[in-house]
Formats: structure tokens, sequence, C-alpha cells
């Protein structure tokens, strides 16, 4: 089991450094490019929904990002104390966005649902919201025995 | 840095960044500015110098797609990776923009879509 915390102030310039945090905590483990991607994208996803609708335009706000790894399984919690969401099965609706004007395309629930294996939002109007997500790596093994259509040099 | 050029009429933007929230506005803002002092109908975004992007990307694309409806052209992608590729699909961007191979066929389909 390994365990790390990142605190970053809520600017939209932090979220890049989220992304590369936990590409570093996962290497070990040898994750494959997709694997890699998506546990990236999710987290970029989490972080940014903290910092821009959480916080709205606030930069001097904390978002906390925890990952935990225990064998293979990758646990990422993104928790904000930020202005909460009221309809959370709503908010997770694909296309749904309060801020259309951002050109926010409402996807960023649907993308962490589609790239992780578990996706679970706990929140509070007015105290915060708290994302916590998690995907098995699998071995090359196990990548082998499904079969990577996309890399025949592994046959 | 990002690049944007006009060839063969069309503007072609080529962002030499991570497309996430921070950089879908700063590219939103460089590319409206070049495409409304360009008289260009047609767009192409060229992905092969992007590594990564999230759904910050997707909506800062529809933007850009409404912009060039407007003029009554169209937005074509090229030079996807497999990543961005499943994150088109997903997301169902790829119903209303193409994604093509080379900025040759790009070209080709945007003018056959403006007849
Ligand atoms: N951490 C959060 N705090 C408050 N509201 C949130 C948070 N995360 C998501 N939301 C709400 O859920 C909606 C949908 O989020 P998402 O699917 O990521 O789409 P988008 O970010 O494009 O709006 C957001 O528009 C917002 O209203
Ligand atoms: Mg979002």
């Amino acid at each position: 089991m390994n365990r790390i915390v990142l605190e970053i102030d809520s600017r939209a310039c932090n979220v890049s450094l989220a992304r590369v945090v936990t590409a570093s905590f996962i290497a070990p483990l040898d994750p494959d490019v997709t694997e890699l991607s998506d546990i990236k994208t999710a987290v970029s996803e989490a972080v940014t929904n903290a910092i821009i609708h959480g916080y709205g335009d606030n930069e001097a706000n904390t978002v906390r990002m925890t990952l935990t790894l225990n064998e293979r399984l990758l646990t990422v919690e993104v928790t904000d104390n930020g202005i909460g969401i009221p309809d959370i099965a709503c908010a997770r609706e694909p296309l749904f966005t309060t801020l259309p004007e951002l050109e926010r395309s409402g996807l960023g629930f649907t993308v962490m649902e589609s790239f992780m294996d578990t996706v679970d939002v706990i929140s509070n109007p007015g105290v915060g919201t708290t994302v916590t997500m998690t995907k098995l790596i699998k071995t090359i093994e196990s990548n082998d025995e499904h079969g990577s259509p996309q890399d025949p040099s592994l046959a | 840095m990002t690049g944007i050029d006009i060839y063969e009429k069309v503007l072609v933007v080529s962002p030499a960044v991570e497309i996430d929230a921070h950089s879908a506005e700063r590219l939103r803002f460089a590319v409206d500015a070049a495409f409304e002092k360009s008289p260009c109908i047609n767009m192409i975004f060229d992905f092969a110098k992007v590594g990564f992007m999230d759904s910050s990307g997707i909506g800062m694309l529809i933007g850009r797609y409404k912009q060039t409806e407007k003029r009554g052209g169209g937005l074509a992608l090229v030079n996807m990776n497999n990543e961005m590729t499943r994150l088109y699909t997903i997301s169902g961007l790829a119903k209303i923009i193409k994604n093509l191979p080379s900025l040759d066929e790009a070209i080709a389909a945007l003018r056959g879509g403006a007849q």
C-alpha cells in the first residue's frame, strides 16, 4: 500500500501538475498507454471540476487530491470545499453543464465513468464535493490474455 | 508554440500543448481572433503535436465548429492518436465533426461538405 496527498491552489494552471503527479505515482506499475491516458484524463476532469465549478473564479482555495495504491488498485480522491452539487444525478448526466458560456461540454463525469472502473460522488451544497474513482491497473500478462489488437508486437 | 496558418484557404490550427481547461481557453481566443480576420470559412485542427486532451477540448472544438458553421463552412480534425480518438468517439463529437488521416483528405472533405 502506498499513498500521497497533493494540495493545490484552485487555479486551472495547476491541473497539469495533478496529471503529472498521478502519472509518476503509478509509473512503477507499468500501466499501458491507454490506462495511463484514461487515468490522466479522469484526474484532469475531477480536478478541473473542483477548481472551476467548486470554487468558480476564486483562485485562493485549496483542492486536495489523494492517490492510494493497494496492490494494483488505484484510488483517486479529489476534494474541494466549494459550492457543492445540489443534484448529483443530474450533474452526472451527459451534456449537463452549469457553465455553457465557458464552452464546457458537460462531459466530464461521462469521461470519468468511461475511463475508470468506479466513480462515486459525495456532495453537500455550501460544504463541498468529494469525487472518488478507482481503477485496477492490469498486469502485462492480463493485458496479453485479453489480447491487445493495437499492439500486434505482443503476439 | 501553437501554429495558426492559412493553407488552401483553410485556417489550419496546430496546437502544441496539452489541451485542458487552462490551455483550451487561450486557444479559443487565439483561434477566434485569427478566424475573424481571415476570409476562411473552413477550419482544421491538426493534433500531431497534442499529447493530451480532456473534455475541455471537446467543448472548445464544438465552439469552433459553431464559428465555422456561421460562415457556412465546417471543421475537420486530423492526426488524432488512439487515446484522443477514443475521447472523440465517447463524447459524441464523431457524430458532428469529421476526423481524417491527413490534411489533404480533410481539405477535400471540407470542400465536399461545403457544396
Ligand atoms: N466539484 C464540483 N463542485 C460543484 N459543482 C460541480 C463539481 N463538479 C461538477 N459539478 C457540476 O456538475 C456539472 C457537470 O460536470 P461535468 O460533467 O464535468 O461537465 P462540465 O465540467 O463540462 O460542466 C458541472 O457543470 C457543475 O454544475
Ligand atoms: Mg467538468
